[in-house]
């Protein structure tokens, strides 16, 4: 067995070896160190939840606190990476882009297009997203879809440990915009993560499971869910191949596919809203290039057309839960038989 | 005590403020037993600026607030029961459970909302002045925001169109100190918020925002200048909390006697109740008898929220649309 570390341990290790590796690795966000111009200690926080702790200590003008001024953070953030530093500028929260998203798409994912291929934007934007911390609905969204819509961004969303690390050292090293979705409900689930350094290349899924009855797409938290609800049908005699994409975009269309041709059933889930979403993305991509692989209707899982709900009581239901997800392969796997 | 305030308007004023102590109070002893979900930022120690801000106020004027909402929502008229069914994820709270401690609004008393988002408050004042300016009702909108939001964008540009529209508006600057956990004397690039009121054309004052009389003061000059068609004002109330930006903040980032420091020097309203009582009829015994009042209905809102019941699974798909 190798190595087990927290996935914000996975985070903050990728950014302790990128950092030492290239000096022009800069980390930037609100209270990424915390404590700045205070009576107090510094990195007090180090990140409102700890992931950026302790890198103060070791590079300390390199990563700095930033006013709440999210649209100056993030364009300077832009900017920089333009001009070529590698900044990681961390967004606290993924609700927090509608205050500052003009420097994300009109400025950051069309500088290299718009110039002729003449810019690099190497930056990356750290941002925790997702429900299930009765953070109520300013706080909780799943909008990785919204980045994935814009063409010029890179959407990352990692599973485990072991994907946080290697994906946010391949963010980093990657000369386009980042956008790097971190749940925040996977923060402190653990996992086997190798010392060293490593990348894993955008647009190549991990097929978390293999199974040959029904394919399940699953993203981000959802994995998890979804491996367990695939545990809890194997005494049906219901085998499940779970295919985490792991990057929205750019999407690896051929694993899923290959998947669903080998299966001929496709479960998606999504924690995000269901209109225009990864969980229809998804099915579109395989009613298209998959047809004639399909023995049954698509289903998707994912959370209601509704805001997030503060209650515990509903934001439960709200969210995809393994038990709905259960029953959407029951429903595939009897479709036709 | 220089003020033109009745003996039952400082009475009603320090029952404003117990009761938001008492209500903040009582929130950090039981998030600490683990009753309560969520984020929750408390209020305690500024009770003087939403006290000595919304006694200026009339029920259809409006407030917008921000994720420290609570001492705002009580003292422009929220009722606290609800409230703190609220803060419990309760079916009988203000917003039937939906949107928790950071989202509590009462648009019936003029409270359009706390904010989970930093800088969120000040345009939508720009509109709640508009509507008041076009609807011609006297009424005027007033936007309570920290430090941390003084320096975004959305702040900086609902300055200048309040300016440029002469809209009946006032900005209120709560100055806590801290953005989080960053000082705020690093992360304001002037020393006084305040002074930024010039560079958009409109009056700035800067105030002990421990005192609730230079609160009280300075709002009634900024609102009548607002009601009159004068235009917007900046005030900025230079304060302290009491607790740490949200329940569960280690507060490293503070000096370890700091708090100690200020409850016993520069409470507000032990300020005020030494004022009242040695500089009007007003005696102790009066306080002690609304300590009591207060008391009996912070613990009548804390047992109704702890067995107040969730919301049914169907209102989850509910609210969304006017029609579906």
């Amino acid at each position: 067995m190798g190595r087990k570390i927290l996935y914000q341990d996975a985070i903050n290790e990728a950014l302790d070896q990128e950092m030492a590796r290239d000096d022009s690795v800069i980390v930037m966000g609100e209270d990424v160190v915390g404590g700045t111009g205070a009576s107090g200690e510094m990195d007090a926080w180090g990140g409102v939840l700890g992931v950026t702790k302790g890198l103060y200590g070791k590079y300390g003008n390199r990563i700095m606190d930033s006013p709440i001024s999210e649209s100056a953070l993030v364009g300077a953030a832009v900017g920089a990476a333009a001009t070529g530093m590698r900044p990681v500028c961390e967004l606290m929260f993924i609700d927090f882009m509608g205050v500052c998203f003009d420097q994300i798409y009109n400025q950051a994912a069309k500088f290299r297009y718009m110039f002729g291929g003449k810019a690099t934007t190497p930056v990356v934007i750290r941002t925790m997203y997702g429900a299930g911390f009765r953070a109520a609905a300013q706080h909780s969204q799943c909008l990785y879809n919204i980045f994935t819509h814009v063409p010029g961004l890179k959407v990352v969303m990692p599973s485990s440990p072991y994907d946080a690390k290697g994906l946010l050292i391949q963010a980093i090293r990657d000369d386009d915009p980042v956008i790097f979705c971190e749940h925040k409900a996977l923060y402190a689930t653990e996992g086997d993560v190798p010392e060293e350094s490593y990348a894993i290349p955008f647009g190549e899924a991990n097929i978390v499971r293999e199974g040959d009855d029904v394919t399940i797409v699953a993203l981000g938290r959802m994995v998890r869910f979804a491996t367990k609800a695939a545990e809890a049908l194997v005494a049906d005699g219901i085998n499940c191949e779970i295919v985490d994409p792991r990057t929205s975009s750019p999407l690896d269309e051929e694993t899923i596919l290959e998947s669903v041709e080998a299966t001929g059933r496709l479960v998606v889930v999504d924690e995000s809203n269901p209109r225009c979403s990864m969980a229809t993305d998804i099915s579109s991509l395989v009613s298209q290039k998959g047809f004639s692989s399909l023995q049954a209707p698509i289903e998707m899982v994912t959370a209601p057309h509704t805001p997030v709900p503060f209650s515990g009581a509903l934001e439960d239901l709200y969210i995809p839960s393994p038990d709905k997800i259960e029953a959407a392969v029951r429903k595939t796997a009897a479709y036709g038989n | 005590m220089a003020t033109n305030l009745s003996i039952e308007d400082l009475l009603d004023a320090y029952r404003t403020m117990r009761t938001i102590r008492e209500f903040e109070e009582r929130v950090h002893v039981e998030f600490a037993k683990g009753g309560i979900p969520g984020f929750v930022h408390l209020y305690a120690g500024e009770e003087a600026s939403a006290t000595g801000v919304c006694m200026n106020l009339k029920e259809d004027d409006y407030i917008a607030s921000n994720h420290r909402g609570h001492g705002h929502c009580i003292a422009k008229g929220v009722e606290v029961t609800g409230m703190m069914s609220e803060i419990y994820g309760r079916g009988s709270g203000t917003c039937h459970g939906k949107g928790g401690s950071m989202h509590i609004a009462d648009l019936d008393v003029g409270m359009m909302g706390a904010n989970g988002i930093v800088g969120g408050g000040p345009p939508l004042v720009c509109g709640a002045g508009l509507t008041a300016k076009l609807r011609g009702k006297g009424n005027i909108a007033l936007a309570f925001f920290g430090d941390g939001a003084s320096n975004q964008g959305t702040t900086l540009e609902s300055m200048n169109l309040a300016t440029v529209w002469k809209l009946p508006v006032v900005f209120v600057a709560e100055n806590n100190g801290y953005a989080e956990a960053t000082a705020s004397s690093w992360s304001v690039s002037c020393k006084d918020i305040s002074k930024r009121a010039a560079g958009f054309g409109m009056p700035g004052t800067t105030i002990d925002g421990h005192d609730f009389f230079a609160v009280h003061e300075a709002t009634r000059a900024a609102v009548e200048r607002a009601r009159s068609g004068g235009g917007p004002s900046l005030i900025e109330c230079k304060l302290d909390r009491f607790f740490g930006h949200f329940e569960g903040d280690n507060q490293k980032y503070r000096e370890p006697n700091e708090v100690k420091t200020i409850r016993e020097e520069n409470d507000c309203i032990k300020r005020f109740s030494d004022t009242i009582t040695n500089d009007s009829d007003i005696t102790v015994g009066d306080l002690a008898t609304i300590d009591r009042e207060v008391k009996i209905l912070i613990d009548d809102a804390v047992e109704k929220a702890i067995t107040g019941t969730d919301p049914e699974p169907d209102k989850l798909l509910t609210d969304v649309y006017i029609r579906y």
